[in-house]
Parts: C-alpha cells; structure tokens; sequence
C-alpha cells in the first residue's frame, strides 16, 4: 500500500467543499425533528379539534315549546302528587294533543308520526316541573320538549330534505309537521338540560353524563381513600424506617412491576379476587375504586418515595438533635415538608384512575344504568365506560353526546393536572 | 379521651415523672380499644354470611336435596332474594320460611356483633386504661403500633401481586387442563365458543378452537404500526428537543408532548374509530384499495401517536444524560452539530433509547380500549394491516365483558391469555431495565 500525501492545499479545498454539505445535512436533521414535532402537536390539535367540533354541538339540541293546560285532575288524578298518581296520569296524551293542535295531523297514521316528533321523556318531565311548582295546576303554561334525535338530526342538517322519502328515516309528512311548528317559531336550539342532569338512557335525545359523572366521583372517592394512605404510608416505611433487606428489595421489585402490568389484568385480579372469591356484587363504585385503587398505588408510592427522599437529611438531624424520636421526625417533619410532592403524585394516579376504562369493563360497570347511585354499593358506571357505550351505539346523536362526554372527562384530566403542575410549582421548595 | 384525661391527671399528680407527652397516652388507649374492635367487626361481618349458609342448609327441606337438579348456589341465591325482598312469582313456602329465619338471624347478628364489639372496646380500652401509669412508656407502645402499621401497609403490594399471579395462574391451569397448552401457543385457528365445562364428549368437540397464534399476530401488527409512527417522530422530537431546542421551545413543546400521554386511551378509541377509520377507508378506496372500517391500521396509527411521549421523553432524559464532555469533545474535533449527535451522542444514548421503545411496546401490547373500539374482533391470521385484526387484550375484554360462567372453557382462555400478556410485558419491562443497568456505568 502505498501512503497518499495530500498536500495542504487540497486537503483545504476538500474540507471547504465537504463543509456545506455538511452544514446542510446539519439543518436537515434540524428539519427533521421540528417536523416530528410539529407532526405530533398536529396530531394533537387535531384530535382536539375533532372532539370538540363533534362535542360543542352535543351541549345543544332542539327544543320544541307547546302550550301544556296543566289540568290537575288528569296529570295528577289522585292529587297527591305522589309518583304513582303521576304515573296513572296521562301527562304524556294533553303533550300530544297540544301538538296535534299545532301540526293537526288528519287521522290515526299522522297522528302516529306527530306523536313521535316529540321525545318521549315528556310525561317525565311534565311530572317533574309540577313536582318542583305545584302551583302550575290550572294554567296554561309554554313548555319546551326534547325533539325525537331523528328530528334533531333533521334539523341539524344530517338528514337532508333531498334525499328519497324511502332512504330516509323520517318520511315527508313529518317534515311537512317541522316546517309547521318552525313557521310558528315554535323550534328552538338550545343548552340541552339532559346532557349534564339526565342519565344513561336508549333515548340519545334523553341521555346524559350525570349518573356516570356520580359513579366517576365515588369510585375516585373510594380510590383515594384507600391509595393515598396505604401509599403514603409505603413510602414512608420503605424510605424511613425499613432496613435495606431481602424483603424491601422484594416489595421494591414488585411495586415496579405493578406499574408495568397492563391495566386490563387489574381488571381481571378485580374479577377473580373481589367478585368471585369474595362475591361482591359487580358494577358497584366500591370494587372499582378498589382496582382503580391497587392500579395507582405504584404511581403514589414512586412520587412519594421521591418526595421523601428530595427532604435534606439537615433538616431530620435537627429535629433528632432536639431530641425527637423517629416517628415524630417522619410525622412532624419530614411529612408535612414532602407532602407537595405526595399530592402532587397522588393527583396525577387520580386523573390516571378517572380516565381508565379496560379494568372497570372487566368487573361489570358496563351495565345499563338509569339510576343515578347514591353510595358506592350502588350499581353505577363511570365517565370513560359510559363513553365506550355510547360510542358503540348508532345513533348519529349519540357521537356529538360522546365527544361532549369526553370534553366535560378532558376538562376535568386537564384541570387536575394543572392543580398538579400549580401546586408542585407553587409549593416547591428548593434547599 | 379517657387515656388523655388519665394522663393529665398523672401530670398534675406528679408532674415530672411522665415519660411520654400526655397524648400518646391517649392516642395509646384509642389505638389500643379500636384495633381489636374492627378485626371483631371485619371477622363477624364476613362471617356471618357464611355460618348462615351453613345454618340455612336445614330449612331446605329433604325432597328438594334429594332432587335431580339441587343446587345448593341457586337455592341459596333464592332464599337470598327473598331476604332483600326481592320475589319472582312466587316461590316455594319453605323459601320464605328460611328466608324470615334469615332476617331474624341477620337482627341477632347483628345485635350480637354490637354486644362483642362493646365488650372488646371496653375489655382493650379498660386494659390499656390500666397500663398507663407514670412510669409507662406509652409514646414508645405507640410508635411500635404505628411502625406495625405502616410496615403491614407496605406488604399490599406484594399481596396485589401475589393476587394477581394467583388469579391469573390458577384459572390458566384450569384451562390449559382443558385445551393442551401447546393447542393454545401454536394454533391458528382462534374461534371460542361457551360449551359448558367438559369439552370432550359433549358432542361440540371441534366447534371451539383455541389457537392464540392470530391473537399474537395481531397484537405484533398493530405494535408494530404504531412503532413506525412513534418511533421516527419521537426519537427525532428528541433529537430536536434536547440538542438543537433552545430551554424556552423545550419547556413549551415538552409539556405539550406529554399531554398525548394523558389524554384517555378511550378518548383515542372514539377518535380511532370515528374519525380516523373513516378517513382511512374513503382516502383508501380513492387510491382503490380496500380498506375495513375496522383495521390494523387505524388502531396501530393512533396508538402509535398514544406512545410518542413514551418514546420522546424517556429517550429525551437519557440524551440529556449523555454528558457534556462528550459533545464538546467533538465539537472540538470540529464536527458539526449533526455528526456530534449522530455519531457520538445517541450511540451513547443508545442503551437508554432502546429501553425506551421497549417500554413503548409493552405499553402497546398491553393497550386495550384503542384496540377494542378500532381494530375489530375478527381473528385473522394476517398481515396486511388494512384488514381487520384482534389483540389479547381485546379478546381478554370481549369475553369477559358481561355475565360469563366461571366454568367454561371460554372464560378460562381469557385468564391463559392474560398470563401471556403478563409474561410478555413483564418481560419487556426486565429486559428494558436491564439493558438500562448494563451499559449505564460506561459514562459515569
């Protein structure tokens, strides 16, 4: 082989013509990474934008108003205004015939389709305003009904007046009756009162948030309650009191662990553990926040050991210098100045815990439930499963109702972790 | 209280000779009258269900044990119903006998558990009143308590753990007693069916197969997918964020990264569905091809977005980690920023970045409602990601979803297939950190 010499000058000029293809490829790789960047955050705006042009329209729907004579002896035939009276009633016929006095459908076949124009939650809701002002008895009162979804959808545009009456799911006589009531100003858009009041319900026009929202908040309360105890006093032990041994190490390895199994075989422990061992019944708040509980411990005790550990040994040899003993430093001390940190970590387990949905399918809190609950033995279900419900459902209304499901579920993740990011920001100390 | 004000009498007797804060002494006697009182509490309210099922078994009369179809679970449940007043038709006399006999034992016990817990609250509450005297050492009783305490609640992780493995493993060897183990590992054909307990012999041999190969496949597409969507935007987004970024884009772009992490994984669902799959199926049959509404694609895609913050900020920590001399060795070299990172800086990374991705994709094969509500139930043997694919996961939620018997092989296939699930991830989870502990010490 023989050595190549290259004289200095050459060697300049090929360094001089290899430095711009250097530099560009410097700026590609810059290129590069912004575009990731940008392509992530797009993902982000993106899928924002989708729920919440899906969503905004789910907090509104089509009112119509009627004139109800709130005649007593027919709402109300026992007159006492007990749900059994109001039940014999029949609230849901004087709707009707103050419809028909409005649209005046000709024979039995119209009157049919008339009647289904307005939702039919509306003895439901007759029952509930003479419940709430019995004084209502006698008058004539305008009243604004939910419209049926298919004419919601009419009305939104989904359903378009140039399609064949054959491919249609609401034939020409119906929308001869919307253009009446409309005419009459009688159609309004509004702030649905169902969506935040109302409950699971077939009806995609009556269904609303509440009760998951209730089961959301018990099962949380529940979780908490057992999470942030068993796992601030984990971490005290395991960074304060515990010898560094075998056993330490094991509980160690295992709290890792924990954090890395999928969420669904929580769900499956819960199964096999809670309901099938020791029978509790399924779909109630208390075994879920119990999984949701054991699913977010690792998260609480990580933070919490780190808190613990970010307190200066300073500060537990001042208090063991004026004589405390070890559980009065950890308790008067060292506690209350990791407690920011705790909190912190125990809030984001939490808005983890509300957005999970795998594990809470597994124990049965995908059932059908009207009733709001009002403890946490009480069959419920919980904001993320009542979205997976109602997505899976056909009704063109019930995917604006899911994406404004899932806006009131995104407000509450994002307001907890910016309590988190707020309170670590202002409570941080730094020694 | 009654402790307390035992203890503030001692100090006002003879002030000094206290050895204690006069609260622990109270603190003490509360600890010590309650503790007993709830472990009777717990012991009688799990119990008595149990004894009065037992006890129960007496009012059944002899015709209905002696009869073909008696069992003792419906029989109980009936009695049961009746108690909270529950009635389908009408049921036999001697169920709504045993269940007034119920309810009056239900009052008793209750009663009788109120008396017992009085007792132990006096009995510990007047036993620990006792013990306090000037020269008791209570503050020292009370951190003993309370260290036993927190160190029980430290063994609940190990107890979940053990609850989990025992759940899991138990049931699969329930099942794998059922179908032959290596059936389920290399079948190809995944199509359970409810048969009842005994597969053999009950004429439907055959109907119900139990291969888990597509299953597999499917969760290795749909991981894979979604790796090829976050691994090039998150290593690059990291690249970007901890070499080129200046402190002020990276304090705003990492959040905002990190965000993707916290949004719902049913909130990708719904978006997987509904927006993403239709899109892919009308871009699709633009370009003539044919895509399922539901498909590898859609679900891969999305959560490949779910894992970007995975990747990003994990591999983002190790490249901040690599340390300075490095670069500045080789900016001295005269190389430029590019050649630095390419060249010096993330093969020194490289150990961490690949642990990184490995968490990814246990974290993708351990996803569930993204692939629930976007890939489709469909066990196909497939690799063309346009068709419709099911995970694990998604068959573990699917057949466990609603009322199942315990018995069926079906339902024990989801317990095999969560063990599996276990291994993989736990697996991926060792490997990663190992890989991490390995070669961590070479730039320390």
């Amino acid at each position: 082989m023989n050595k190549k010499i290259i004289n200095p000058e050459d060697a300049t000029n090929i360094v001089k013509n290899s430095i711009l293809k250097r530099r560009s490829k410097d700026s590609r790789l810059k290129l590069f990474g912004r575009v990731a960047i940008g392509l992530a955050v797009c993902f982000l705006l993106f899928l924002f934008y989708s729920i919440f042009t899906k969503g905004y329209p789910g907090f509104f729907q089509y009112y119509v108003t009627l004139d109800i004579n709130f005649d007593r002896e027919r709402i109300d035939p026992k007159g006492d205004l007990s749900d059994n009276s109001l039940f014999d009633g029949d609230a849901s016929t004087i709707v009707n015939e103050s419809l028909f006095s409005v649209v005046e459908p000709k024979g039995r076949k119209e009157k049919k389709l008339a009647k289904k124009i307005v939702s039919s939650g509306k003895d439901v809701r007759i029952a509930k305003m003479v419940k709430d002002d019995p004084s209502l008895f006698g008058t004539v009162t305008q009243v604004k009904f939910a419209l049926d979804d298919d004419i919601d959808s009419f009305l939104r545009g989904y359903i378009k007046r140039e399609t064949p009456e054959s491919e249609r799911r609401i034939n020409d006589k119906v929308i001869g009756f919307i253009d009446k009531l409309n005419e009459e100003g009688r159609i309004s858009y509004e702030f649905s009162d169902y969506i935040l009041s109302g409950s699971a319900s077939g009806n995609p026009e009556m269904a609303g948030i509440k009760g998951a929202f209730i089961g959301s908040i018990l099962t949380l309360s529940v979780c908490l309650l057992i999470a942030f105890p068993l796992g601030v006093a984990t971490a005290v032990y395991l960074e304060e009191i515990a010898k560094k041994n075998r056993i330490t190490e094991i509980i160690e390895v295992n709290i890792n662990n924990l954090a890395a199994v999928p969420s669904v075989v929580f769900g499956i422990m819960g199964l096999a553990i809670f309901i099938s061992i020791f029978g509790m019944p399924r779909s109630i708040p208390l075994v879920g926040g119990m999984v949701l509980a054991l699913m977010t411990l690792p998260t609480i005790i990580i933070s919490s050991r780190a808190a613990i550990r970010a307190v200066p040994p300073s500060v537990r040899d001042a208090a063991y210098g004026i004589g405390a003993s070890k559980l009065q430093v950890i308790f008067h001390h060292v506690i209350p100045l990791a407690m920011p940190g705790m909190l912190t970590g125990t809030i984001i387990g939490m808005a983890q815990a509300l957005g999970e949905t795998a594990p809470l399918l597994m124990i049965g809190m995908v059932a059908f439930i009207v009733d709001i609950p009002n403890s946490v033995l009480d069959p419920g279900t919980v904001l993320p499963v009542q979205i997976f419900m109602w997505a899976d459902f056909a009704e063109r209304m019930f995917i604006q109702k899911t994406s404004a499901a899932i806006i009131v579920l995104l407000g509450f993740l994002i307001s907890m972790n910016a309590l988190a990011v707020y309170l670590r920001k202002k409570l941080e100390r730094r020694w | 209280m009654l402790g307390y004000n035992r203890a503030k009498g001692l100090v006002n007797l003879n002030q000094k000779n206290l050895h204690s804060l006069t609260h622990y002494y109270g603190i003490f006697c509360l600890l010590s009258a309650l503790l007993p009182t709830l472990g009777v509490f717990f012991i009688f309210t799990i119990c008595d269900d149990l004894v009065f099922a037992e006890l129960v078994k007496e009012y059944i009369p002899n015709e209905v044990i002696n009869s073909k179809d008696y069992n003792f679970t419906i029989v109980l449940a009936q009695i049961n119903n009746s108690v909270e007043g529950l009635v389908f038709g009408t049921p036999p006399q001697w169920v709504t006998n045993a269940a007034e006999i119920w309810k009056s034992w239900v009052i008793k016990s209750n009663i009788l558990t109120m008396i017992v817990c009085a007792i132990t609250i006096l009995t510990s509450g007047f036993l620990s009143y006792k013990k306090i005297h000037s020269e008791f050492r209570s503050r020292n009783a009370v951190e003993k308590i309370v260290m036993t305490i927190l160190g029980v609640s430290s063994v609940i992780a190990i107890l979940t753990t053990i609850a989990i493995i025992f759940s899991v493993v138990f049931e699969s060897i329930r099942f794998f007693a059922l179908i032959p183990y290596d059936e389920f590992l290399f079948g190809t054909v995944w199509n359970p069916q409810f048969e009842g307990a005994e597969r053999a012999g009950s004429g439907q041999e055959g109907l119900s197969q139990y291969g888990a190969i597509p299953l597999f496949a499917g969760t290795f597409l749909i991981s894979i997918i979604a790796l090829c969507v976050s691994v090039p935007i998150g290593l690059l987004s990291a690249i970007y964020l901890s070499e080129y970024a200046s402190s002020k884009e990276r304090a705003f772009f990492k959040p905002l990264l990190e965000v993707l992490a916290g949004i719902p994984t049913v909130v990708y669902g719904f978006f997987a569905a509904l927006t993403v799959a239709p899109f892919l199926r009308s871009s699709g049959s633009m370009l003539g091809l044919d895509i399922a509404s539901e498909s590898a694609l859609a679900a891969g895609l999305v959560m490949g977005i779910m894992i970007i913050p995975f990747i990003s900020s994990l591999s983002d920590d190790v490249i901040n980690a690599v340390p300075q001399s490095l670069r500045d060795a080789g900016y001295g070299l005269g190389s430029t920023k590019n050649e630095t990172v390419m060249k010096i800086v993330l093969p020194a990374a490289l150990p961490g970045v690949v642990a990184s991705i490995i968490l990814a994709v246990s974290r993708a094969v351990g996803e569930t409602m993204i692939v629930v509500m976007a890939a489709g139930l469909a066990a196909n043997l497939t690799a063309n990601p346009l068709e419709a694919v099911t995970t694990v996961t998604s068959q573990i939620v699917t057949i466990l979803v609603g009322d199942q018997e315990f018995e069926s092989a079906k339902t024990l296939s989801a317990f095999a297939l969560a063990l599996t699930l276990i291994i993989i991830t736990l697996g991926m989870n060792f490997y990663a950190l190992h890989v991490v502990k390995k070669y961590r010490e070479q730039y320390e």
